[in-house]
């Protein structure tokens, strides 16, 4: 059993965690939940030597321990798999799993065969096909976080924390690593499972644990408690969502995307989207949904003039056609793209809050080619108050704040382009469900204001939340389109899962 | 929570003015040790001798700003002032077209510069169109750049340029020396560039995360190339100044200043790695050298000392930086 005994926390005066006290059991799968800023990541940064300085105790196995690093709590038998990928991309799948602990030769040099063999068996244990000799930049994010999985796999650890492991997975991997947990629970080894999803929670969790505002409030089983009295218990309130609303009465063409195809880079005879057409109406939300490597953010990209190069095809907006070019012109045209990633594609973190919500429309707050402070500032603080950004000021560093925030940050700078069309990929993927629900809602407020949207997701109950009309891809085509009414996640998964023969 | 919030801002405030606050300790403890260092004319003679510094750091700081760098600031400086003072001197002969076009000393001031810039967007044009990295595209410039001034001066200095000319070294306006008044201006032009200008926010945008720029809609191929030919044309105006003060076009001038101009940069507390920096720190950066040789000279160290002395000075402002940025 590993013990959290009165852990506190501050970061520069700000108490991250207050008087924390958690009991993580042997043999199951103990979820911690709560918001986001709820202190789950800083605790389990604390259990696995990230942050080494902390007041209380942790005590694993009946010793009181304090981790060096890192490297020191994984010795112990303490693992952690992040939210945010620790891998290096110019390395090897294998290179990177065994990064730290290489295993050598006799005679001291690199026993690769070796290395290759194991990963290539983690990688079996995992399902995932791809060479332990693909350089990990190569691979989509889903795939680098099964070898984030992998790699924890690889150390036997006792206790091996998740932060958020499904967050970018489709639903294949998912199962797979649930059968996975359910293998190391019956070898007695904690599991520390951290998410959102409640679904989930529900399908693989024994305990849980809730934290809010870095206090620990509550724990228990999960089978006596109800799905909504966890959400309760996690933000203090009952949380509703109804998505549905009145669509505009005559269904007018804002977008058509007209046979877009894309060449993979690298090889130019392997299509990454294959002819794929459709329409989006004036104040509709058009869900794409498919699994991993379906092709789902090749396409926005594509249509967002990212892949000009390698694409075919053509759009038309607002009666116009339009050649595939670059992102300045898709913004010309009236198109905004959220990215799936938001730190590596959505956001300057080291600018702040006004800096990055102005980004896109510098053009407008020009004066004599110098910058007019003052409109800038006044855009920031319009959405900062209407998306309920939380942040000290428009002055603060984009990185200190909260995924949820950073969100609402990304969306703002493209709401600031007035777009026709939005594109929003994985929009809500790492973020807490109030931050979640604020988004849903801003989704349908925007649609019921005339905006076409694109909602790309892996997550089924999302789609079927927000979408007035679903598109399934698998393959890079489109496999299957569904009304609103129609959809279930049974027909929408058929149609996502490719029927290999 | 109170006195922890000001407790911090007293931290930031300190590490926001560590390199002012390190200028002020080097000057108090130099003029303790020298008495010619606190004078009017050696104040100036510190100015001038790093106006040339500072015009090409702050080229050098928009680069690093996108997470760049250009080693070849040095070399194009030489082939600009040998340029210049070519044109100025000899005037363009083809004596089989019986041509001669003799050059204004404005004429080819503007030569120099143009070609300045013309070095400088190649940089940019390699760098961007065949993703060349810029350690590597720059250093080749550095290269090509001295053998073509080498080519042009036939390996000697062009000398005796006239008085008009080096008017521009070594005249004063107001007061103040005039390669003091031209820092000045480039120095203002580019704080006014960094902070109040699109071009300035997309440098910093590109710097610190070049995807999500690039998914903004800015042109980062367009704004790199413009980065790299204000650093030739800052390149060309030190040229312009050095040759002018010396009264010749030294075939291997600027030999290592690409190196005085990083450490401007990095004293100054602009990040390698692009995004974070000011153009106030360079400046800064620039007069903690300028000083620092200054008082050395003065105090009779030996030029040998005066590189470890140096050396070690750069490694310090970046520890400290470092120690900070990890507090913040």
């Amino acid at each position: 059993m590993l013990v959290a005994d009165n852990i506190s926390k501050k970061f520069s005066g700000v108490t991250a965690l207050d008087n924390v006290c958690l009991q993580l059991h042997e043999g199951k799968v103990n979820a911690i939940i709560g918001e986001n800023g709820a202190g789950k990541s800083t605790l389990m940064k604390i259990l696995s030597g990230v942050y080494t300085e902390y007041e209380g105790r942790i005590i694993y196995k009946g010793e009181t321990v304090r981790f060096k690093n890192t490297k020191d709590a994984q010795s112990k038998g303490i693992a952690i798999i992040h939210q945010e990928l620790n891998l290096v991309p110019h390395l090897s799948v294998a290179e990177n799993i065994f990064l730290g602990s290489e295993v050598t030769t006799p005679i001291g040099l690199l026993d690769k065969k070796q290395m290759r063999e194991a990963t290539k068996e983690l990688l079996n244990r995992l399902k995932l096909d791809v060479n332990p000799d693909t350089q990990i930049g190569k691979l989509k994010v889903g795939q680098q976080q099964v070898v984030e999985i992998a790699k924890a796999l690889l150390h036997n650890a006792g206790v091996i924390i998740m932060d958020e492991p499904t967050s970018a997975i489709g639903d294949k991997e998912v199962k797979v690593l649930f059968d996975i947990i359910a293998g190391l629970k019956q070898e007695g080894k904690v599991i520390v499972y951290i998410s959102h999803k409640l679904d989930e929670l529900f399908a693989i969790a024994d305990r849980y644990n809730v934290l809010r505002d870095g206090r620990f409030i509550e724990s228990g089983e999960m089978k006596g408690i109800s799905h909504d009295r966890l959400i309760q218990k996690m933000v203090g309130r009952e949380i509703v969502f109804n998505s549905k609303r009145n669509l505009l009465g005559e269904a007018k063409v804002l977008l058509s995307v007209n046979n877009v195809s894309l060449n993979k880079d690298s090889e130019r005879d392997k299509k990454l989207l294959k002819g794929i057409s459709f329409t989006l109406n004036k104040g509709e939300v058009l869900g794409i949904f498919g699994l991993m490597g379906a092709g789902r953010t090749e396409l926005l990209e594509t249509i967002f003039g990212l892949h000009a190069k390698n694409a075919t095809g053509s759009i038309i907006v607002d009666n116009k056609e339009y050649r595939f070019s670059s992102p300045s012109q898709a913004i010309r045209e009236g198109i905004a793209l959220v990215p799936e990633d938001r730190k590596k594609d959505g956001l300057v973190l080291g600018l702040d809050v006004k800096q990055n919500i102005c980004i896109t429309t510098l053009d407008r707050m020009q004066r004599m080619g110098v910058l007019d402070s003052g409109r800038e500032a006044s855009l920031a603080e319009m959405y900062i108050g209407r998306l309920h950004i939380k942040t000290s000021s428009a002055k603060q560093l984009a990185k200190n704040l909260s995924g949820g925030n950073q969100q609402k940050i990304v969306l703002a700078k493209w709401l600031a382009t007035a777009p026709k069309v939005l594109m929003l990929d994985e929009p809500t993927r790492g973020i807490d469900i109030h931050a979640k629900t604020e988004i849903y809602k801003l989704i349908s407020q925007l649609a019921g204001e005339g905006m076409g949207i694109i909602v790309v997701s892996s997550e089924m109950p999302e789609i079927l939340a927000v979408a007035d009309r679903i598109l399934v891809m698998c393959e890079g085509i489109i496999t299957a389109e569904l009304s609103a009414e129609d959809a279930t996640e049974d027909k929408l998964l058929i149609k996502a899962i490719p029927k290999t023969i | 929570m109170d006195a922890a919030i000001t407790k911090l801002n007293y931290r930031q405030y300190l590490a926001r003015f560590q390199s002012l606050i390190a200028l002020f300790v080097l000057c108090v403890l130099i003029s303790l040790l020298s008495d010619k260092f606190l004078t009017v004319t050696n104040a100036w003679n510190v100015m001038r001798q790093i106006s040339v510094n500072i015009c090409i750091s702050v080229g050098m700081t928009l680069v690093v700003l996108t997470a760049g760098i250009d080693l070849s600031v040095g070399s194009i400086l030489a082939l600009c002032g040998a340029i210049t003072a070519g044109l100025l001197k000899n005037g363009i002969e083809l004596p089989s077209s019986n041509l001669y076009v003799g050059f204004t000393v404005l004429g080819a001031c503007v030569a120099g510069i143009i070609a300045g810039s013309l070095l400088g967007m190649f940089n940019g044009w390699t760098i961007t169109r065949f993703k060349v990295p810029p350690f590597v595209a720059t250093l080749a410039m550095l290269t090509i750049a001295r053998g073509l001034t080498m080519l042009w001066t036939k390996g000697f200095p062009i000398t005796g340029l006239g008085r008009k000319f080096s008017f521009l070294g070594t005249g004063w306006f107001l007061g103040i020396p005039l390669p003091v008044w031209i820092s000045g201006v480039v120095v203002v032009a580019a704080m006014i560039i960094t902070n109040k200008t699109r071009l300035g926010r997309y440098i910093y945008a590109i710097g610190g995360n070049e995807n999500a720029a690039r998914l903004s809609g800015i042109n980062i191929n367009y704004i790199k190339v413009a980065v790299y030919t204000i650093a030739g044309v800052l390149a060309a105006v030190g040229g312009l100044i050095i040759t002018s003060r010396l009264d010749a076009a030294q075939p291997n001038a600027g030999t290592g200043y690409e190196l005085d101009s990083i450490a401007a940069v990095v004293i100054g507390g602009t990040s390698l790695s692009g995004g974070r920096g000011s153009i106030m720190g360079t400046v800064l950066g620039a007069l903690i050298i300028g000083v620092l040789n200054n008082g050395l000279v003065l105090l009779n160290v030996s030029p040998f000392w005066q590189q470890v002395v140096k050396g070690l000075v750069i490694l310090a402002a970046v520890i400290v930086d470092k120690v900070n940025s990890k507090n913040e």
